[in-house]
């Protein structure tokens, strides 16, 4: 049938990581074009608090506008954001951001499955997320609930991972629709539209 | 999932029924809770619990305890309790009397935090603080003044590193894995319910602390419960919000200034 062959528009990129995932986005945010056409958002398992010199130093592996998240900030394209320390990051109907200082999920605050699984319910379909390196479950559940969603989702290929654990978690879960090392997601990133 | 419109006829019955207003609560935080909820207390559907709300006042207050967060920690961002002391109590220090509230203080440590702040100034004698919340439950933890002795070892090392020099557990008493602090410091602390969102202002203060409360709000509600503390707030005052939360934007945003990188602002008109 013709509407198979749509692949939905990328409205929102969401990447998460945990243990070693930094060395993997000092690899990929260079690699992304300058001229994105959706916002993305970084949801890190981060020591406490802090370490506010992480968004300068992600800033300045990009050419795309860097910011941690505060209270309510609108979501716009072409701008990297990163959920802060020792927060949830929740999205909300009009596409600004929210934050909540619930209980942690998964031992973590923010939570990986907390943003993706409300990112589906807001973008659905038009959501593309990615999992990298990590130690932990998180994300996994995110994942199902953006490809319930008719979203695209992507694990880092666990050979390449400093902690292969939380993508290969994804994988044997069922929640990875594609598996990629890191050209690869940034090739795919970069063609989305 | 629970759809928007479930939830919109949810808050609607908590208004009508109980007088609660929910409805310029943020919804993506709001949903979840609901969830969770369903989830704890094992509702089959989302009708079930809608019945039981409308049915039963008891029930009620658990459902107001738990659809709203109450996580909270002693000197949670040391930096931030640093800046008070070494910026703000100085110059509350000149009054002759010291007033200060802190609006939505869940289960009270940030309130015991303030007071011993104020007591290592030598100010708790004439300081009063209002700790206020819209939850009678989290309140009652406040006048007891009672909190789990498993977090003291990690409180202890925030208290260090928002500049505090003496020994942390003089502050309480250990027994049965309870850490119950000094009257000395509850003696000080004045406790009522108060709703951000009905409720208006009840006195003139020097500080308002209102941190990780706001985020739970839509930005016309915090519009609102900024207005209630300009109006609350006297000469020489200041405001201070959660690290993540900002006068920015907002309508009161020219009549404050922020002091440095903590979110403390300063009245200025
Ligand atoms: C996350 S806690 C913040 C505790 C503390 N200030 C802190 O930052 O650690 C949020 C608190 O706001 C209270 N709250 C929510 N809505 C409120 C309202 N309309 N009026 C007063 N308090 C409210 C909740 O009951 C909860 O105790």
């Amino acid at each position: 049938m013709e509407e198979n062959r749509i692949t939905p528009h990328c409205e929102l990129l969401l990447i998460g990581g945990s243990a070693g995932s930094l060395e993997v986005l000092f690899k990929l945010l260079p690699l992304l074009k300058a001229d994105l056409p959706f916002p993305v958002v970084l949801v890190l398992h981060r020591r406490n608090s802090g370490d506010s010199s992480l968004t300068e130093l992600l800033a300045s592996k990009s050419s795309l506008f860097t910011s941690e998240v505060e209270d309510k900030d609108p979501i716009l394209a072409g701008n990297i954001y990163l959920a802060p320390a020792d927060y949830h990051l929740l999205i909300e109907n009009d596409r600004s951001f929210s934050l909540d200082y619930s209980e942690k999920i998964n031992y973590s605050r923010p939570s990986i499955d907390v943003t993706f699984e409300s990112a589906a319910n807001i973008y659905g379909c038009s959501v593309v997320a990615a999992l990298l390196s990590g130690a932990n479950e998180d994300g996994t559940r995110g994942l199902m609930a953006i490809q319930k969603a008719g979203g695209r989702t992507v694990a880092q290929l666990p050979a390449t991972a400093q902690m292969p654990f939380m993508p290969q978690h994804a994988i044997t879960s069922d929640a990875a629709g594609l598996v990629l090392d890191i050209p690869g997601m940034a090739h795919f990133f970069n063609t989305l539209e | 999932m629970i759809e928007d419109e479930d939830i919109d006829l949810l808050l609607n019955d908590l208004f009508d029924l109980y007088g609660y207003d929910f409805t310029s609560y943020s919804r993506a935080s709001l949903q979840r809770r609901i969830e969770r909820l369903c989830m704890l207390d094992k509702f089959p559907s989302f009708a079930e619990l809608r019945y039981r709300v409308r049915n039963d006042p008891e029930y009620l207050k658990r459902f107001v305890e738990e659809i709203t967060v109450n996580v909270t920690e002693m000197f949670r961002d040391p930096s931030f309790y640093k800046s008070l002391r070494d910026d703000i109590l100085p110059v509350l220090g000149t009054k002759p009397f010291i007033r200060i509230w802190h609006a939505g203080c869940s289960t009270g440590e940030e309130v015991y935090s303030m007071a011993i702040l104020l007591k290592e100034a030598n100010l708790l004698r004439k300081s009063l603080l209002y700790a206020t919340d819209l939850n009678p439950t989290v309140l009652e933890k406040v006048r007891k003044g009672i909190f789990p002795l498993t977090q003291m070892k990690q409180y202890s090392e925030s208290y260090i590193a928002s500049g505090g020099t003496r020994d942390f557990s003089s502050y309480y008493t250990a027994n049965y894995g309870q850490a119950k602090f000094d009257s000395e410091l509850s003696e000080k602390i004045i406790i009522s319910t108060h709703n951000l969102v009905s409720d208006s202002s009840f006195n003139e203060f020097d500080l308002i602390l209102c941190r990780n409360v706001l985020i739970y709000f839509d930005k016309k509600l915090q519009d609102r419960v900024l207005q209630l503390f300009d109006a609350s707030l006297g000469t020489l005052s200041y405001l201070a919000l959660g690290t993540k939360e900002t006068l920015k934007f907002s309508v009161v945003q020219n009549k404050f200034k922020q002091l440095n990188r903590e979110k403390i602002w300063k009245k200025i008109e």
